[in-house]
């Protein structure tokens, strides 16, 4: 070894460490703070639509508004019952649509296809419609559909509405399957798995809470959109009569009510946001639950 | 199985068919190529049944391609090319009427790091196979599940602990558990790719301890980067060196009297 013939750095390099060394701390509190103040300024617009939306809604909020279609416009009485059944049908038909159809797309890409023209293909024409503004899903859902049958219907806007979720599920699917360590995979086809059941049993199994809350957050999405809606489901005062006739939703709702100049349409306005955004949260906590909930099955 | 028999009885020209039987897997000019780089070259090599062979040689030597080669796990690597023959139990494995699936069922493997399966239970993990497979009856897959813990070690740890997660186990638990779930599909040889690379000198020295239980039941072929650990677990040992067989042979002979002078300037640790 050499090391008694080194010329000795120590005392350099300790001064260059001592230097730096303060400016580190100064930067260290720096960062923090900026983090900080970041945080808070994400949440104060959250917060204050929460704040101003409870404020202003809460009072609207009875049995009867929850049970009850809307009486004449401007009596204040009655309630918003059928766009928070249209909003449960249309949202429910469109994840129910979407769902199947985006993950099993996500699955293709990510354990079927990685690589090719096709793929490649399929992926920039996903990114591309996660992109697309929803009026003009909703206006294609108007001349496809509502044109071609006659009729403003459910079935439009589920249609609709899945077209705009689809695209998301499919990213956060092959995202979240990525994520899979590989050795995973090894370890199943050193088992005399077939890939199917690999993906199946293992693979998506692990990937599980990823594309559950990827579902979550596109339903979410879909839950508050306002301008396919009007295009393809119309919007109606009246329940639910069938998949081919139009409906209501919560979004739309507001939306009228919002342009009407009454004062208790207004409040009916503010309550509708309220019951839209507490059936977001209810969702997302529903989701908390199911993934907190990790059951390991007991032996048989 | 009389035809495969047959086959194997004119291929080995000269040996009685009983010295047959002693090996497990033979293995004819197998070469592997990643794209245009052959990664292994010409390996003629012989396991026999119920013993423990081990690879060894520096990084890079082609010991892993070579193992991964034997239950055509190499296929799952884009590009990778395998020539040759691999012959399990007179079962010609890259023949093209041979499906990958059946060939894993019968030689199993072990990975360098522990890979239980994350969503699963003890039990599960090791059930994995069996379930997967398409087994249904609870009692037969108890039976294996407890077998295959014993034989790996691990029952007398976790017999009390079943539905506990897989990942909840220390690394060297893991492993063994992983061990378990090879073992639970009744496999006839055991692939093990430096099974203890991973863990501490505590869980490596069970491992090995295992290893040299195992091989009565089972023909296990070990990668293994540390000498040591080939000179205390394998009856046969060979050594690799840039694609290249250089020498097999008893353990004892190789770590002894090494034949090529690579051999011996590899064991004596001159190079590697």
């Amino acid at each position: 070894m050499t090391i008694n013939s080194n010329k000795d750095y120590s005392a350099i390099v300790l001064e260059a460490v001592n230097k730096k060394y303060r400016k580190r701390l100064v930067v260290n509190k720096l960062v923090t703070v900026g983090t900080i103040v970041c945080v808070i300024a994400a949440l104060v617009p959250l917060a204050s639509i929460l704040i101003e939306v409870v404020k202003n809604g809460i009072s609207a909020i009875s049995f009867e508004f929850l049970t009850q279609p809307q009486g004449s416009i401007g009596s204040g009485s009655g309630g918003i019952a059928p766009a928070i059944q249209g909003t449960i049908i249309v949202v429910g038909l469109a994840a129910a649509i979407a769902t199947p159809v985006g993950v099993l797309t996500g699955i293709y890409l990510s354990e079927f296809a990685k690589e090719g023209a096709f793929p490649n293909t399929v992926r920039f024409f996903n990114d591309v419609l996660t992109g697309l503004p929803s009026i003009v899903i909703g206006i294609v859902g108007y001349v496809a559909i509502v044109l071609t049958t006659g009729s403003f219907s459910v079935m439009a806007g589920a249609l609709s509405l899945s077209i705009i979720m689809m695209p998301i599920v499919v990213r956060v699917t092959e995202e979240t399957l990525k994520v899979v360590p590989y050795s995973l995979r090894e370890a199943g086809h050193s088992l005399g798995l077939s890939k199917a059941k690999i993906t199946l049993f293992i693979v998506l199994p692990a990937a599980k809470d990823g594309i559950l809350t990827g579902i979550v957050i596109a339903i979410s999405r879909i839950a508050g959109e306002t301008a396919p809606l009007i295009m393809t489901i119309l919007g109606t005062s009246l329940f639910f009569t069938g998949f081919t006739g139009p409906v209501d939703a919560l979004p739309l709702r507001i939306w009228r009510l919002a342009s009407q100049p009454y004062e208790s349409a207004h409040a009916f306005g503010w309550g509708s946001a309220l019951i839209l955004i507490l059936m977001i949260l209810a969702l997302s906590m529903g989701l908390r639950l199911l993934i907190q909930k990790r059951s390991y099955k007991a032996v048989p | 199985m009389a035809i495969e028999e047959s086959i194997e009885t004119r291929e080995v020209e000269g040996t009685r068919p009983k010295a047959i039987e002693k090996y497990k897997v033979r293995l004819e000019n197998v070469n592997v190529w990643y794209g245009t780089k052959r990664a292994v070259k010409d390996i003629n090599l012989n396991v026999r049944d119920k013993s423990v062979t081990a690879f060894i040689g520096p990084s890079g030597c082609g010991k892993t391609t070579l193992l991964r080669c034997l239950n055509r796990m190499h296929e799952l690597t884009p590009g990778a090319r395998a020539e040759g023959k691999v012959i399990v139990d007179g079962i010609d494995i890259y023949d093209k009427s041979i499906d990958p699936v059946i060939i894993r069922r019968r030689v199993g493997m072990v990975f360098q790091k522990p890979n239980p399966f994350p969503t699963m239970s003890i039990f599960d993990n090791v059930a994995a196979g069996l379930r997967l497979n398409g087994m249904t009856n609870k009692t037969i897959i108890r039976e294996i599940v407890e077998q295959s813990l014993k034989n790996a070690a691990l029952w007398d740890e976790v017999k009390n602990e079943l539905g506990n997660p897989g990942m909840s186990l220390s690394g060297g638990q893991q492993q063994r558990l992983c061990i378990a779930r090879a073992l639970a599909m009744q496999p006839e040889v055991l692939l093990m790719d430096e099974p203890t690379s991973s863990l501490d000198p505590i869980g490596s020295s069970k491992i090995e301890q295992l290893v040299r239980n195992l091989k009565d039941h089972v023909t296990i072929i070990i990668v293994t980067h540390n000498m040591q650990q080939a000179g205390r677990v394998s009856d046969f040992t060979a050594f690799m060196y840039l694609g290249d067989l250089i020498e097999y042979g008893s353990t004892t002979q190789i770590f002894m009297k090494p034949e090529k002078e690579l051999t011996e300037r590899y064991i004596s640790g001159k190079f590697g």
